[in-house]
């Protein structure tokens, strides 16, 4: 096992990564209650949902495609959730069936795109229509809770030393423990980088695709669901504009975190650090008070900007080993060990 | 007949309008007040008039293969930059100067926002979903940057022309949309340049090998998207005399895409089909119509759109055309349908 040495689909990660620590102790060094902790506990706390989110979306994404749906998914998790515990169904069984939401839309999605071969941007744009049409559709208005059970979910602080994290932290630490396991160790992960890697290279070795592909929307979807029941607990409320635009956060996120767009390559360790940074980019201009809000959004597209040119060098920089390889293929062994 | 591109969007949008029909039997009258056209059908075109325009340049994107996901930002990017402009010093209501100097630095923003695009997409080879959704994402930025993240809104008369104006009785912004429907038309078909762009949707590397300037198509194309959606912001914002950075053009280029794709241009690039896509835009526009004067909750339209995209690729995906053609396969029709098909797709 050679996993600890530095190789080309590393890198982005570790940019990332130095990237993002650069960012926290310019904080640290500008704003002297940045050096809290706490700070740090809470870019878990308030991004909890992202996280998840992301860990679907890095599924997705490395399979070489891409799920605009979970923001809607978000929604209308909250709204199901809302709705039915306002109906006066017990926890026990509103969770389970707001669960299910994005699992079912995501397998709906999956097929239409496996059986129909129809491009994954477009049908999971309708995913999106669709989800929160949906939950306006069961109510226009915000619908708030006051079951018990969320109320413990939303206000339980669990201490570390002198600081604390919320249950949600748990939940997300847990989803991204999980989703490390099965990208890494199960055959599921390893089909998942194969098809996208090259899909008609993963066909012709008889893996199972269709079945993969499928799957990846479902565990997307699941993720979504999972993210929008967070978010529920965050905001005790149900509400159809809910999450508006998250897709795009999610997306940043798993881009900044080096996994690349076409596929096949990426870690879910990048994604969550990822979201860390975005989150980070957040207090830093929440700290800074004299910036607005909208140079969130103008950063976020910088460092997309960057790290997007960043996966145009490498993957450029392989194709020209690739070259080299095919080229010198006499004496190739040297080289691909190298 | 039924071959026509043209034939099931216009059923469509004849069935809506019938069902307008029914539930007010004046939709279709047109009376002329203080020298205006009134109407709802005139209404449609009025408001669809962004609309259409964004779909137009998307049209031609989608025909090189690429997407332009940046459109609802370069319309709040544009409306903002010209009410920063007319809502400065400049903005006194006697001259027309500032009006013409907002439209030239919006127009002027919007087109370089398309040469970015095009840039990235043609000289640095980046996916158009990828490229244009750096855009999607700082583009609102910088439309409140320029507002000062505040509703700005506009007092100077003359730019509530654009939106609000008429001209020969009829909207000012239906001649805009018209005028730009006829150049693309020309240009497209009575020059090469529509076959080029046909041939760069289908093959990039053969086009370029047969002596075609692909990026240049390229990024001429993503410039005429950028271009369509900054008058298409100048539009929506002097319509409501007010820029707002974070919701102006929100959703626009779903709907755009929608109409592109509802139109009869295959997402596939390679082909198509201008009017188709003007017709598309217009169900849209009176899908929204329809909805809100049946008195169906307005935000279920979303529910309508999804269900409208599925079903349209669906009908355009080849594997399902297949498989119901597989399910019908006794019945003596299909051959012949399928044969239709075929040589629809030809």
């Amino acid at each position: 096992m050679n996993r600890f040495k530095l190789n080309d689909r590393m890198i982005p990660v570790m940019i990332t990564l130095m990237l993002f620590a650069f960012m926290y102790s310019f904080g640290m060094f500008r704003y002297s209650n940045f050096t809290s902790p706490q700070v740090f506990f809470n870019l878990f706390i308030d991004n909890s949902f992202l996280i998840i989110v992301a860990v679907g979306m890095t599924f997705v994404i490395l399979s070489g495609g891409i799920d605009l749906s979970v923001g809607s998914v978000i929604a209308l998790t909250s709204m199901v959730a809302a709705s039915l515990l306002l109906a006066g169904l017990s926890p026990i069984i509103v969770i389970p069936i707001a669960l299910l939401v994005g699992p079912v839309l995501g397998f709906l999605m999956g097929c239409c795109i496996h059986f129909f071969n129809l491009q994954p941007f477009i049908v999971t744009l309708a995913g999106m229509f669709f989800a929160r049409g949906l939950s306006f559709l069961i109510s226009v208005e915000t619908v708030s809770i006051n079951d018990d059970f969320f109320r413990f979910m939303a206000s339980t602080r669990i201490p570390i030393g002198n600081y604390f994290i919320s249950t949600s932290v748990i939940i997300a630490i847990i989803v991204v423990c999980v989703a490390i396991f099965v990208a890494h160790y199960t055959k599921f992960g390893r089909n998942v980088y194969a098809i996208g890697g090259s899909e008609q290279s993963a066909l012709l070795m008889g893996l199972p695709v269709g079945q993969t592909k499928i799957l990846v929307y479902t565990v997307s979807g699941f993720c979504a669901s999972l993210a929008g029941l967070v978010f529920t607990f965050y905001m005790l409320s149900g509400y159809g504009l809910h999450a508006n635009g998250l897709e795009l956060e999610a997306i940043a996120a798993v881009v900044i975190g080096g996994t690349l767009l076409t596929g096949g390559v990426g870690y879910m360790v990048g994604s969550v650090i990822g979201v860390l940074m975005l989150g980070t980019i957040q207090s830093l201009i929440a700290y800074e008070g004299s910036l607005s809000a909208w140079w969130t959004k103008i950063a976020i597209g910088l460092l997309l900007l960057l790290f997007i040119g960043l996966q145009r060098v490498i993957v450029h920089r392989n194709d020209k080993k690739k070259n080299t390889i095919s080229l010198k293929d006499t004496e190739g062994s040297d080289q691909i060990a190298r | 007949m039924t071959k026509s591109r043209l034939f099931w969007p216009l059923v469509v949008l004849a069935i809506l309008l019938l069902i307008n029909l029914i539930y007010d039997p004046s939709f279709f009258v047109i009376d002329i007040r203080n020298g205006h056209l009134t109407g709802s059908l005139i209404n449609i075109l009025n408001r669809g008039a962004p609309l259409i325009l964004i779909s137009i340049g998307m049209t031609l994107v989608i025909a090189t293969k690429g997407i332009d996901l940046g459109v609802g930002s370069v319309i709040a990017m544009s409306g903002a930059m010209a009410a920063f402009i007319v809502d400065g010093n400049l903005g006194d209501s006697e001259r027309l100067f500032p009006l013409f100097l907002a439209i030239a630095l919006a127009i002027g923003l919007s087109a370089a926002t398309g040469l970015w695009n095009g840039m990235l997409i043609s000289r640095i080879g980046i996916q158009p979903i990828v490229a244009t959704l750096i855009l999607m994402v700082a583009g609102r930025g910088v439309a409140q940057l320029i507002t000062g993240g505040q509703i700005t809104t506009i007092y100077y008369e003359p730019y509530s022309f654009i939106g609000g104006g008429y001209l020969f009785m009829l909207p000012f912004s239906i001649y805009i949309v018209a005028f730009v429907l006829c150049v693309a038309l020309y240009v497209t078909r009575r020059t090469a340049l529509g076959l080029f762009i046909e041939s760069v949707g289908g093959n990039p590397l053969a086009s370029r090998l047969s002596g075609i300037s692909s990026k240049n198509i390229v990024l001429m194309v993503y410039m005429f998207s950028g271009l369509c959606a900054g008058i298409a912001g100048l539009i929506l914002s002097s319509n409501v005399a007010s820029a707002d950075g974070n919701n102006a053009g929100l959703w626009y280029e779903l709907d755009a895409i929608l109409a592109v794709v509802i139109g009869g241009t295959s997402l596939m690039g390679g082909r198509f089909f201008l009017m188709g896509t003007v017709i598309g835009a217009l169900i849209i526009q009176t899908l929204t119509t329809t909805i809100y004067s049946v008195g169906i909750n307005a935000e279920v339209i979303l529910l309508v759109k999804a269900v409208v995209v599925l079903i349209v690729c669906l009908l355009q995906s080849p594997e399902f055309r297949k498989k119901i053609s597989g399910l019908f396969s006794s019945s003596r029709k299909t051959p012949k349908d399928e044969g239709v098909n075929h040589h629809e797709s030809l």
